[in-house]
């Protein structure tokens, strides 16, 4: 099984209505997804636009979709688009592997970052990100400019750089392995952040310092999506809009304060009305 | 004399191992030898310096190679040993016994590369006798053959004698490789340590049988046995054995097995760093063998048996 469309996407017109709304350009466009995993439909019908620039957060109870909408975006075996389309920059983005789509910069951050014995982290980044840059037509980095930049990155996330060479993410707490993530994002530098559950299984002070070096990737280029079940992280990484997810779609958008008051209320309101 | 060597000989294939034998049954000879070429003497080439020696046994011919190579590291000596065994595009047979003795406190750390042609058939036997006090460590890479057969037997002394008995095997089209190992444990005390790893793709066959025997009385042995493999294809297989047998009461021995698939979520996850789904697959199986290589103990031995193996790995993965 592989991830991808059933039938032939129609190109969207519907983001450049939006581009005069926001009046930046959007990053990514996502029209009326419809996925299924392994037979039923989860998402169904999911309409989202991220502009460059912008942090995004998507709130929403257990089974909503937040998952399957990451793993679809990352193009995960047995995410089938049925329906809809996404693009970023313009470009059809559901017509790419994963990795053709990590090489035009999409970036999924993992809720539970995965162990690889015998493949010391610093192997890892340095294979990914030249990878990218090959698929791109550029040229790859030497070693020692990579050891260069690694070592930068790895101090500002106050990193112990012999944590790089060891395999990546083994032995590794919670906390250490979504910093791992950060670091390989400061590295790779996507234009666009998918942050899946970053906040599950960090304690506060985890939660800080993942959150700051996040936030020292917010750029006007690169635009986040921020998965969450709970405000909590928001409070570290500020987003420019907040939409919530319920049955497969996006049934509200609003600036931060939805995310105060999904706190505050909870989620039941949205489940009622996407029932 | 083993039987090939004998059959090789005496021309007589029914001096061969057939699937009827037990020890066999996975590494067929008689089948795969319908007809015994002429015999040859198997001959060697060394390359000596100090506390090293390479040995090269070259297979050219379309022959029936046997020979008998014995080594003796003396007393309070260490040696470092390369061993290959290098097949031309030949239908060649080749049974080849070796002998390790080591004396008191002696080490012998051994890497044993088998490159054999797709149509030979080969049989390996190296036979290790341990001082008290001796270290023998082996790592046995094997990239397969129509039958191929690596057998160790070691007569461990206890006594503070360290073994590590450790192999990987890279197999693709329909190339076999067996590893066998007999550890004895004959006194107490004694220490072994066995890592195999394989990996095998296309019809390719992987066998290990591995078996710990500690004699009565060998009270105090710690021996540990663990035998990996990933299978990349439906059609590949792999069949393993490990044993344990003790006869005596104070002993820690623990044996694992496991034969699977790649990780489907690690290749994801680095699929979705940016690695093509190829290369991801080879980083992947690299890494599962890295543990054989890690243990040599030995940096530019160890650095030959990484590049050997993602040489092999390269006609694999994928």
């Amino acid at each position: 099984m592989s991830c991808g469309t059933k039938f032939s996407a129609e190109f969207p017109s519907s983001g450049n209505e939006r581009r005069h709304q926001h009046g930046l350009p959007p990053l990514l466009t996502i029209s009326n997804l419809h996925v299924a995993v392994a037979g039923p439909p989860i998402l169904k019908g999911l309409s989202l636009d991220v502009p460059k620039g912008e942090v995004h957060a998507i709130m929403g109870p257990n089974g909503a979709g937040k998952s399957t909408l990451s793993y679809t975006l990352a193009c995960r075996d047995g995410y089938e688009v049925t329906e809809g389309a996404a693009s970023l920059d313009g470009e059809d983005l559901l017509a790419l592997q994963a990795h053709e789509r990590a090489a035009k910069g999409v970036f999924l951050s993992f809720q539970y970052p995965l162990e690889i014995p015998g493949v010391p982290a610093l192997t890892f980044v340095r294979t990914a990100l030249n990878a990218q840059k090959k698929a791109r037509g550029e040229d790859e980095v030497s070693a020692p400019e990579f050891l260069k930049r690694a070592k930068q990155a790895a101090a500002a996330l106050k990193m112990d750089f012999d944590m790089l060479r060891r395999g990546l993410n083994v032995g590794f707490s919670g906390g250490e392995k979504k910093r791992m993530e950060i670091f390989q994002m400061a590295m790779l530098e996507p234009r666009l952040l998918i942050l899946d559950e970053t906040d599950s299984g960090l304690d506060i002070d985890a939660l800080r310092i993942v959150s700051e070096g996040v936030n020292a990737l917010r750029s006007p280029e690169r635009s986040m999506l921020v998965i969450t079940h709970y405000q909590r992280l928001l409070d570290y990484i500020r987003p420019d809009k907040v939409h919530v997810l319920a049955g497969g779609r996006i049934v509200a958008s609003g600036g931060p304060e939805l995310a105060l008051e999904l706190e505050r209320e909870g989620y039941d309101k949205y489940v009622r009305e996407a029932a | 004399m083993t039987s090939l060597a004998r059959a090789l000989i005496e021309d007589d294939d029914t001096l061969l191992p057939s699937r009827r034998d037990e020890d066999w049954r996975w590494t067929d000879l008689r089948g795969a030898l319908r007809v015994l070429p002429k015999p040859a003497h198997a001959t060697v080439s060394e390359k000596r310096e100090t506390g090293r020696l390479e040995r090269s046994f070259k297979f050219v011919q379309a022959r029936g190679y046997h020979g008998q190579f014995a080594l003796e590291v003396p007393a309070g000596e260490h040696l470092v040993l390369i061993d290959r065994f290098l097949g031309a595009e030949a239908a060649y047979a080749a049974d080849l016994s070796l002998t390790f003795t080591l004396g008191e406190g002696a080490s012998l750390t051994r890497i044993a590369f088998h490159r054999d042609s797709a149509e030979a058939v080969t049989v390996t036997t190296a036979e290790v006798s341990l001082a008290p006090g001796a270290r023998y460590a082996q790592t046995v890479l094997a990239a397969g053959a129509k039958r191929q057969r690596i057998e160790t037997r070691l007569v461990h002394p206890g006594g503070g004698a360290v073994a590590r008995l450790d192999g990987a095997y890279v197999l693709a089209g329909q190339r076999h490789s067996d590893q066998t190992t007999e550890v004895r444990h004959q006194g107490r005390n004694g220490e072994c340590r066995e890592l195999v790893k394989g990996v095998v793709a296309d019809q390719a066959r992987g066998v290990f049988q591995g078996r710990i025997v500690v004699a009565h009385g060998a009270d105090g042995t710690d021996a540990k046995l663990g035998h990996h493999a990933l299978v990349l294809s439906d059609k590949a297989e792999v069949d393993s054995k490990p044993e344990l047998e003790i006869y005596a009461d104070d002993v820690a021995c623990a044996h694992g097995n496991t034969v699977g698939a790649l990780n489907e979520e690690a290749l994801f996850y680095a699929r979705a760093r940016g690695i093509p789904p190829l290369e991801a697959k080879r980083m992947l199986t690299e890494a599962f063998l890295a543990e054989v290589v890690e243990r040599v103990e030995d940096p530019a031995a160890r650095d030959l048996a990484a590049s050997w193996l993602a040489e092999r790995l390269m006609g694999v993965a994928g």
